[in-house]
C-alpha cells in the first residue's frame, strides 16, 4: 500500500472511533443537564440519583473522546502536510477557535462538575454541566465548520503568489450551506445516540435491576428524546442531500450507484452487483420517483449519472479519475437510512406503550431496545462514510486532491507504524471502555445523598 | 509590529502556558508513586490535579491549531518531520489521560497498578519528546528548498534537543513537588517537600546548563538573555525558599522557572520558528510561513475576546479547588 493509502485508512480509522464516543459525549451531556435540571426544579431524589448514574457513564465516555480528538489535531500536519500547509490559511481558522472557544469551555467546567459536588452552590453546578454540553455543541459547529469547507469551500481566493487558497470572508466559511444544514444533521443525530444508549441502559435495568421506578424515568426521558430527534434528522439529512448533490454531484450520483444522467430517478431498495467495474447491477424493488424527491426534492428532478459528471469534470479539471467509490456510496446511505427507520420504529412503538403506560414491563420491547443499541452507531458510521468517501478523489473538492495533500517526508513504512500503534492502542481502550460502560451501566443506583465528608466527595463520582 | 510577529508572541504564550500548568500535573503524575507510597497517598496526589489536568491539557492543544491557523507552514513542516516522535507523544498522552478517569473505576489491586504505570510512564514521556521538539526546532533539523522536512528519525535525536527534555522533564518534576507540597497535608506533603529540596539544586545546575547551551545554540553570543537569566535565578531561588519552607513562594517561583525556561527558547528562536540545517534560506520564518493578514485578524479577534474569558474561568477552577487534599483512609 501507498503512503496515501496508509495515511487515508489512518484517518478514516482513528475518525470513526474519534465518532463512536462524540455523539455520545455531545448528547448524554446534554440529557445528563436535563436531568439535573430536573432535579434542581423538582428537588426528587430520583432525578439526582439518574444524574449521577449517567453522569458516569458520561465521563466515562469523554475521557475517551478527548484524547483521540488529540490525534486528529496531530494527524492534519502528520500525514497530510501538503494539505496543512496548502489550506491553513483556511481550514485552521476554525480549529483554532474551536480550541480558544470550546475546548476550554467543555474541560475545564467537566472538571468542575465531576468535582465540584457538595462543594460548589446546586445553581452553579449545574451550570457547570450546561457548559459543558454548550461546549461540546460548540466544539462541533467549528469541526464540521472546517469539514463543510473541504466538501463545499467558500469564503476564500487564490493567492496569486502561492498559489494557495485564501481566507477572505469567515462569514461566508461560518454560513456555508452544507454546514448549516450538517451542524443540525450531525447534533439531532448525537441527540438520538445518546437518548438510545439511555434507552438500552434504562431497558436493561428495568428488566434485571431493583430500580425500575426510577430507570422508567430515564427510559421515558430518553424515548420523547429519541422519536423527535430521529424524525428531524432524517428530515434534515434528506435536504442535507440535496444541498451537497447540487455542490458534489458525484456524491449523491454514487450513492444510487447511477452511471447514467436520470429524470425522473428511482430509488432501489438494495442491488446485487455494482461497484467501479459493474455499471448495470440488478436493482431490487426500484421506488419509482424516490431518488429525484431525495436528491432534487422535486417529483420528477433530474440527477446526473457518474458518466455524464466525470466527463464535465474532465473538463473543468483535466483528465483524471472523479468517480468515489460506488460500492462505499451505495451501502453507506442504505446502512444509515435503514438503521435510522428501525430506531425510530423502535422510538415509535417504545412511545406507544408509553402512552399505554405498559412500557416498564414490556419485556420484548425492553430486550431489542438492548440491542438495538448498535444502530445509532452503525448510522452514524456510514454517515460519514457516506460523506466522507463521497468527497474523494478530493480533499478540498475542487481544490486539492486527497493523493496531493499528503506529507512528502512520510514514508509509508512510518505511517504503518503508526497505523499499528494506534490499532492496538485504540483496541485497548476499546475494550476498556466497553467493560467499564457496561460494568456502570448495570450497577446499582447510586444514593441520592452525596456524603459531607470532603475527601469523599472530592472523588464522588468513582465510589 | 506585524501581526505575524504577534501570532508569533501568541504561540509562545501558549506553549508557555501549557508547560506551566501542565508541568505540574506532568510532576504529579511522574511522582505519585514515590510521593503518594500507599494506596490513599496515591490517590491524594492524583486528586490534586484531577479537576484541572484536561483543562491544562487543552493549552497544548490550542497551541498547536493556533500553530495551524496562524503558520500552517509551521505546523505542517514540524508535525510531519516530528511524526512518530509524535506519535509516541500521543500514545503517551493517550494512556495518561484515560488513567485519570480509569485508575479508581475498579477496586483492583492490579487494575490499580497497571493504571499508576500508565500514568507515570505518560507523565514522563510526553514532556521529554516536548522538550526533544522544542531543542529540534531551535537547534536545527534538515529543511528542503520545498519547506518539507528532508532528514530521519536520528537528525530529532541531537544532543542538545535530548538535553532540552531532560531538562523539562527535571522542571516539571520540581514544578509538581511543589505543588503537591502545596496541595497535601501531613506526610504526603512532607515528602513531597523533602523531594522538591534534594531536587531543586540539581535542576538549578541543569537550567544554567540549559540556558547557555540554548544561548550558544542560538548563536547569540556570549551574554545570555534576560530571561535565561531570570530561569536560572527563579530556579535557584526555589532552592532557597524550600528550605525555608515557604511552600507558596516555592510554588510560585517554579512557575516562574518553568515560564523562562520555555520562553527562553522561542526568544532565541525568533524570527525563525524553524532553522534548518540545509541550504541558506531554508530556514522557517515567521514570515515565510504565516497565513495571510485576513485571517490574522480575525483570529486576533476571537483570541481578544476569548482569551480573557478562558483566563477568568480557569483561575476560577484553581479558586474553587484551592484547599489541600487530605489522604482518605483506604476502603
Amino acid at each position: 500500500m501507498s503512503n496515501v493509502d496508509l495515511a487515508r485508512w489512518q484517518f478514516a480509522m482513528t475518525s470513526i472511533y474519534h465518532f463512536l464516543f462524540v455523539p455520545v459525549t455531545i448528547g448524554l451531556s446534554f440529557l445528563t443537564a436535563l436531568l439535573q435540571t430536573a432535579w434542581h426544579r423538582s428537588r426528587r431524589d430520583e432525578y439526582l440519583r439518574l444524574t449521577r448514574f449517567f453522569g458516569v457513564l458520561l465521563v466515562i465516555n469523554i475521557a475517551v473522546g478527548v484524547v483521540t480528538g488529540l490525534v486528529q489535531e496531530f494527524q492534519f500536519g502528520m500525514d497530510w502536510s501538503v494539505y496543512s500547509r496548502t489550506v491553513g490559511d483556511v481550514f485552521g481558522a476554525p480549529l483554532a477557535m474551536e480550541g480558544l472557544a470550546a475546548f476550554f469551555l467543555e474541560s475545564t467546567f467537566l472538571g468542575i462538575w465531576i468535582f465540584g459536588w457538595g462543594r460548589l452552590p446546586r445553581r452553579v453546578h449545574l451550570a457547570a454541566i450546561w457548559a459543558v454540553a454548550a461546549g461540546s455543541a460548540l466544539s462541533a459547529a467549528f469541526i464540521l465548520a472546517a469539514n463543510s469547507w473541504m466538501q463545499h469551500p467558500v469564503g476564500y481566493k487564490i493567492n496569486p503568489a502561492t498559489g494557495r487558497p485564501q481566507l477572505n470572508d469567515i462569514g461566508a466559511v461560518l454560513t456555508n450551506p452544507v454546514f448549516l444544514w450538517g451542524y443540525a444533521h450531525v447534533m439531532l443525530a448525537s441527540l438520538a445516540t445518546a437518548a438510545a444508549v439511555m434507552l438500552a441502559v434504562s431497558a436493561w435495568q428495568l428488566r434485571h435491576g431493583a430500580h425500575g421506578d426510577v430507570f422508567g424515568r430515564s427510559a421515558r426521558l430518553a424515548l420523547v428524546v429519541l422519536l423527535p430527534t430521529m424524525l428531524f434528522a432524517m428530515l434534515i439529512g434528506s435536504e442535507l442531500g440535496v444541498v451537497e448533490g447540487r455542490y458534489q454531484p458525484m456524491k449523491i450520483a454514487a450513492a444510487e450507484a447511477q452511471w447514467e444522467t436520470c429524470q425522473p430517478c428511482s430509488f432501489s431498495v438494495f442491488q446485487i452487483g455494482g461497484g467501479r467495474n459493474d455499471e448495470t447491477p440488478t436493482k431490487v424493488i426500484a421506488i419509482p420517483h424516490l431518488l429525484s424527491l431525495l436528491a432534487t426534492n422535486h417529483w420528477n428532478g433530474k440527477v446526473d449519472g457518474l458518466n455524464q459528471v466525470q466527463a464535465q469534470y474532465e473538463q473543468r479539471y483535466g483528465s483524471g479519475d472523479y468517480v468515489p467509490n460506488v460500492f462505499i456510496q451505495y451501502w453507506s446511505m442504505r446502512v444509515m437510512a435503514y438503521s435510522a427507520v428501525v430506531v425510530t420504529l423502535l422510538a415509535a412503538w417504545g412511545l406507544w406503550l408509553m402512552w399505554r403506560k405498559r412500557m416498564d414491563t414490556a419485556t420484548w420491547f425492553l430486550r431489542i431496545a438492548v440491542w438495538a443499541v448498535v444502530l445509532p452507531f452503525l448510522m452514524n458510521t456510514a454517515g460519514w462514510l457516506l460523506t466522507e468517501s463521497g468527497r474523494q478523489p478530493w480533499i478540498v473538492q475542487g481544490v486539492l486532491l486527497t493523493r496531493d495533500g499528503v506529507s512528502p517526508s512520510v514514508s509509508a513504512t512510518t505511517v504503518g507504524i503508526s497505523l499499528a500503534v494506534f490499532v492496538l492502542l485504540y483496541g485497548a481502550l476499546a475494550v476498556v471502555a466497553v467493560v467499564l460502560m457496561s460494568r456502570y451501566a448495570r450497577r446499582e443506583l447510586p444514593d441520592a445523598r452525596p456524603s459531607d465528608d470532603e475527601d469523599v466527595s472530592e472523588r464522588a463520582f468513582t465510589y | 509590529m506585524t501581526l505575524g510577529q504577534f501570532w508569533f508572541i501568541v504561540i509562545a504564550v501558549l506553549w508557555t502556558g501549557f508547560f506551566v500548568l501542565e508541568g505540574f500535573d506532568f510532576g504529579v503524575g511522574i511522582l505519585h508513586g514515590p510521593i503518594g507510597r500507599d494506596e490513599a497517598g496515591r490517590s491524594a496526589a492524583v486528586a490534586t490535579i484531577g479537576p484541572l489536568w484536561d483543562g491544562n491539557e487543552v493549552w497544548l492543544i490550542v497551541a498547536g491549531a493556533a500553530m495551524f491557523a496562524a503558520f500552517p507552514g509551521w505546523y505542517a513542516t514540524m508535525f510531519s518531520g516530528f511524526y512518530l516522535a509524535l506519535v509516541l507523544l500521543l500514545a503517551a498522552l493517550i494512556v495518561r489521560g484515560v488513567s485519570f478517569e480509569y485508575r479508581e473505576k475498579v477496586v483492583n489491586p492490579r487494575w490499580r497498578h497497571t493504571w499508576d504505570a500508565a500514568l507515570t510512564t505518560g507523565s514522563l514521556v510526553a514532556p521529554f519528546v516536548l522538550g526533544v521538539a522544542l531543542g529540534d526546532i531551535l537547534h536545527g533539523v534538515p529543511i528542503g528548498t520545498n519547506q518539507e522536512y528532508s532528514g530521519n528519525l536520528l537528525d530529532l535525536l541531537q544532543p542538545y534537543a535530548i538535553y532540552v527534555g531532560l531538562t523539562l522533564v527535571l522542571l516539571c518534576i520540581l514544578h509538581g513537588a511543589t505543588f503537591l507540597t502545596l496541595k497535601t497535608t501531613g506526610e504526603v506533603s512532607a515528602r513531597a517537600a523533602r523531594l522538591a529540596g534534594r531536587i531543586a539544586p540539581i535542576t538549578a545546575l541543569a537550567v544554567l546548563v540549559f540556558a547557555s547551551w540554548t544561548h550558544a545554540t542560538a548563536g547569540r553570543g556570549f551574554f545570555p538573555n534576560v530571561v535565561e537569566v531570570a530561569a536560572v535565578l527563579a530556579v535557584f531561588a526555589t532552592t532557597w525558599l524550600l528550605a525555608e519552607r515557604r511552600d507558596g513562594w516555592a510554588f510560585a517561583v517554579t512557575t516562574f522557572a518553568m515560564a523562562t525556561s520555555v520562553l527562553a527558547i522561542f526568544v532565541d528562536l525568533y524570527p525563525r520558528v524553524i532553522v534548518s540545517t540545509g541550504a541558506t534560506g531554508t530556514d522557517l520564518t515567521v514570515s515565510n510561513t504565516a497565513a495571510g493578514s485576513y485571517s490574522l485578524k480575525v483570529m486576533t479577534v476571537v483570541l481578544v475576546v476569548l482569551l480573557p474569558v478562558v483566563l477568568a474561568y480557569q483561575s476560577w477552577t484553581y479558586y474553587v479547588f484551592r484547599r489541600r487534599i487530605g489522604q482518605r483512609p483506604a476502603e
